[in-house]
């Protein structure tokens, strides 16, 4: 059997300072080496300071994964000498010495399938080296440090997973949950990596690193099961290594160097105290817990009469379910439900395109409403929808603008119907014995009002004029 | 000019305007060039202090507010940072190090208008009990030049012997602030641990050491106390003392206080000249009314063990940093990869601290942390448990500083185990965070011998109390320089 783990790496990208210095968290959009100071750049005789809130947030992602939570935590020096490592250690947490990590066993389920989590850990993010130079003889590493110190979150699994889709069922849910708590940005490029154990039958775990993203997990996964695979079926032993997943082949490549036999010397961090987390502090941030995924699609199927699995995307996406929480009422609900999952979704699928976009709440609920009055055709509502997210105008001023609201004014809209009786004098003729085929004529009406007919009042004065 | 006085008597004569401060400290600064060529205790001396201190006594004309320090010459182990001078913790390693931002203590001594005379000289990266392990050449003992002045804050110890400061800062991790005390007949404090913050200290041994003031008087000690503790929130292992008076009550005696003698610090190997003072210390304090009785620490004859174990391994830890990438001295690239850059640039560190190193490379590592690491961390725990036994019927226990008298230069130096059993009277306030100070107490042909006061964690008033109460029954021979 295919046993896979994997270590998850997801930076706390909503937080406002580094772990254990005020430095921004989020490091994005700085010079090189510009979110930097003395303590996250480990100068000599500066220590570090612990953002309570990292433990806070990282607290609540182990209860969202139903792990237990310990009253006492502790911090470790895991030591090794990288030049990404400022201090030569990385601060992080263990549990080989009792429970001390910020979450201990829990479990989500995946479908049907129960993946069990083995540990959350609370540590800091190493700088990023950048190579620069075309060959290996004049290639220089640079190292920028604005990531250095970032708060990180590593959940551990154990080796549940039997297949690349499987992991991808699992990072979604497990994204979707992050975000959701609203303590993570997901979307945000390098915002969560992942490193896997992969073992076949009667083989040996080997570790893959470096895998830039979930996208290139499954890769490395399938890749590493077939490799195994091949390795196995021609009685070649399969050995445990760490191996590195090469992003420019897309094969797993053999870690020359001695990682594994790495001895990291953990030892309590004595710059940092251990930090209690009393049953109190648990209960108030569970209560400061936002509502959870499956609880969302729930209400939005029981209260709101919303089909499933409109619910299901609705909830699983903190974007959306924001925007529906914002601007629906008891009666538009149904109405806004439909215009996100069926028209906004394709507009707004990747972060660029929502962080572009000029939508707000204030305008999807005002959208809704206008649909459910007949202010504007469901037709119409599509090209004001566009045009929202282009300039983000309100919709009045769009409806003048591009003279996109309904033709309501019964005079008005009873000379289009005239025209459209003289010009279709057969279809006329078999609604007598067909109704259906009014609805022919009603299609006749909303292209000559370019679909901005009210339809309703279409049918009405349709039937009215040829007298059925 | 008299440099000879208490740092308390200084702050009185420049409040009062019978002395300025700029001529204190020029004369200071004067001092320095005169003896430090023989004695090097300094590293570094301030160029500004006699500026700095100019415009301290303009302050104290015009009626301004001037902090508690009045322009008191004091001097800085080199392991503190002072913003915008070197910190070189006696290292080639740190040699061009400019720090860029102040160490906690260093603030608050700037708000009270202090004058940094300069950085002093110090065993490299504190690893070291004689001075003798600085890069930069050693400390020489203002008592006789031939001997060392203890360490590692030997050059604390000797600028404030040798009247080139009034007060000085030092660390202690396993006595480096009390054991050159001790040797070159100053006060030496090590609080409990947590009361002064470590920020900008560099560190060693961490988890167990303190920053702590080398003076001439026992009250300047609590003076300087109230100068510098207190909790920091950049440091999160300070506690709150809630700005405790350390001065006010100094003088409350030691009646009725129950002293413990620690047998395992007065057994084998002592000097006798030692063990005959630390005699006369205990019947002092007993005549002062205090009541004394043997105990022991079992755990005591474990201690140096532990202590080099536990120093090693975070020494390991904490000195990683030192790979000259982002900070240290010049060195082409040329010819080198990741590894073998590190491995050439870290031997500049000097031979104590690669045997550190190495050992603290050891000591935690798989297969033998068990046997060595966990076990010093065990005996730590223990002695700890041990020692608040004894302090739930004693108020101090008492014992000689360091149980041999200072020795040669170079005597000791190719020797380190038995260097190593210098430190048997001075970890066990370290291992188990209590506060300890080291008074001068006697002299023997023209050495000096400290007497060792310890209480229990946070009961640092009562310690200065006990300490100025036998201080005050000592009459020495001044230093010969």
């Amino acid at each position: 059997m295919t046993m896979i783990g994997l270590e998850i790496h997801c930076q706390l990208t909503n937080l406002n300072s580094k772990l254990f210095c005020s430095c921004k968290a989020n490091y994005r959009g700085f010079k090189i080496n510009e979110n930097i100071c003395p303590i996250c750049m480990g100068l000599p005789g500066s220590l570090p300071r612990l953002n309570q809130e990292a433990v806070k947030k990282a607290t609540i992602i182990a209860m969202a994964l139903n792990c237990s939570t310990p009253e006492k935590i502790a911090f470790f020096r895991k030591n090794y000498f990288y030049p990404d490592s400022p201090k030569n250690f990385q601060i992080t947490q263990l549990n080989i010495y009792g429970d001390t990590s910020v979450g201990g066993t829990g479990s989500i389920m995946v479908g049907d399938k129960k993946i069990r989590i083995t540990r959350i850990q609370l540590e800091e993010d190493p700088g990023r080296l950048i190579y620069e130079g075309s060959s290996s003889k004049n290639q220089i590493t640079l190292v920028d440090y604005n990531r250095a110190g970032t708060p990180l979150v590593e959940i551990v699994t154990e080796p549940d997973f039997e297949t690349p889709k499987e992991i991808r069922d699992f990072l979604n849910i497990l994204s979707d949950i992050l975000a959701n708590l609203g303590v993570a940005d997901p979307s945000l490029e390098g915002a969560m990596r992942a490193d896997a154990n992969v073992s076949i039958k009667g083989g040996k775990k080997v570790e893959i690193k470096n895998i830039g993203s979930f996208h290139d997990l499954e890769k490395a996964v399938h890749f590493e099961i077939t490799r195994q695979e091949s390795l196995h079926s021609r009685e070649i032993e399969i050995v445990q290594e760490t191996r590195h997943w090469d992003d420019r082949r897309k094969i797993t490549v053999s870690s020359r160097s001695k990682e594994e036999d790495l001895d990291y010397r953990y030892f309590l961090e004595g710059d940092i105290p251990w930090v209690k987390i009393d049953p109190e502090t648990q209960k108030t941030l569970s209560s400061q817990m936002p509502e959870s995924i499956s609880s969302k699609k729930e209400r939005y199927v029981s209260k709101y009469n919303i089909p499933a699995q409109v619910a299901d995307v609705l909830s699983s996406d903190k974007y959306y379910s924001d925007l529906f929480e914002e601007s629906h009422t008891e009666l538009n609900a149904k109405e806004v439900a439909n215009i996100i999952t069926t028209d906004l979704m394709g507009l707004v699928d990747t972060r660029e395109k929502r962080e572009a976009s000029k939508f707000t709440s204030v305008h999807l609920k005002e959208l809704a409403d206008s649909i459910q009055s007949g202010k504007i055709s469901k037709n119409s509502s599509k090209n004001a929808l566009h045009e929202i997210l282009k300039t983000g105008k309100n919709l009045t001023t769009i409806i003048k603008e591009l003279d996109l609201g309904n033709v309501s004014d019964e005079s008005e809209l009873s000379g289009i119907i005239c025209q459209v009786i003289s010009e279709e004098s057969q279809a006329v003729e078999q609604t007598k014995s067909n109704p259906q085929t009014i609805n022919y004529l009603v299609g006749k009406v909303m292209q000559k009002t370019k679909g901005k007919a009210d339809p309703s009042l279409t049918l009405d004065l349709l039937k009215k004029q040829i007298g059925i | 000019m008299n440099l000879k006085i208490s740092a308390l008597d200084f702050i009185q004569e420049v409040k009062t305007g019978n002395i300025s401060a700029e001529d204190f400290v020029a004369k200071t600064i004067e001092r320095i060039q005169n003896v430090d060529d023989k004695l090097h205790a300094f590293l570094s001396v301030n160029q500004k202090a006699v500026d700095q201190a100019r415009k301290i006594d303009k302050k104290v004309k015009s009626g301004e507010k001037v902090g508690d320090c009045f322009g008191m010459p004091i001097s800085i182990k080199d392991n503190l940072c002072i913003k915008d001078s070197k910190t070189t913790c006696a290292s080639k390693m740190l040699e061009d190090f400019i720090a860029p931002y102040d160490a906690t203590v260093i603030t608050k001594l700037k708000r009270q208008d202090a004058i940094f005379v300069g950085k002093v000289n110090m065993d490299e990266f504190a690893m070291g009990l004689t001075t003798e392990f600085s890069a930069f050449g050693p400390s020489k003992n203002p008592w006789n030049a031939d001997y060392v002045p203890g360490g590692s804050s030997g050059g604390s110890a000797v600028s404030v012997s040798a009247f080139e400061c009034v007060a000085s800062l030092g660390s202690d991790t396993g006595g480096s602030v009390r054991n050159p005390a001790s040797f070159c007949s100053t006060v030496g404090y090590k609080p409990t641990y947590g009361l002064i913050s470590r920020f900008g200290l560099i560190s060693y041994a961490n988890s167990i050491e303190q920053i702590g003031p080398l003076t001439r008087t026992v009250k300047d000690t609590a003076f300087m106390l109230n100068m510098i503790s207190g909790i920091d929130p950049n440091d999160s292992t300070t506690i709150d003392n809630k700005n405790e008076d350390y001065l006010s009550e100094i003088d409350s005696g030691i009646e009725g206080k129950k002293i413990g003698i620690i047998q395992e610090m007065i057994g084998e190997g002592i000097d006798p000249a030692v063990l005959s003072a630390t005699k006369d210390a205990i019947s002092k304090l007993e005549s002062l009314g205090a009541i004394c009785e043997e105990i022991s620490l079992d755990m005591v004859k474990y201690s140096v063990a532990a202590y080099y174990t536990i120093t090693a391994t975070e020494a390991g830890s904490n000195l990683a940093r030192y790979d000259n990438l982002r900070y240290g001295y010049d060195f082409p690239l040329e010819g080198y990869e990741f590894n073998s850059y590190i491995s050439k640039a870290r031997r500049n560190f000097g031979p104590e601290v690669t045997r550190r190193l190495i050992i603290g490379g050891f000591v935690p590592s798989t297969g033998h942390a068990g046997k060595y690491f966990l076990k010093a961390l065990k005996v730590k725990s223990k002695l700890t448990k041990e020692i608040n036994n004894v302090f739930k019927k004693f108020d101090l226990l008492i014992s000689p500083t360091v149980p041999i008298l200072p020795f040669k230069l170079g005597e000791k130096i190719d020797d380190p185990v038995s260097l190593f059993l210098v430190d048997i009277n001075t970890v066990t306030a370290n291992l188990t965070g209590k506060p300890a100070i080291s008074i001068p107490f006697a002299n023997s042909n023209g050495l000096p011998i400290g007497i060792q006061l310890m209480a229990n964690s946070s009961q640092d008033k009562l310690l200065l109390q006990a300490a100025h109460a036998l201080e005050k029954t000592v009459n020495l021979p001044e230093v010969p320089i």
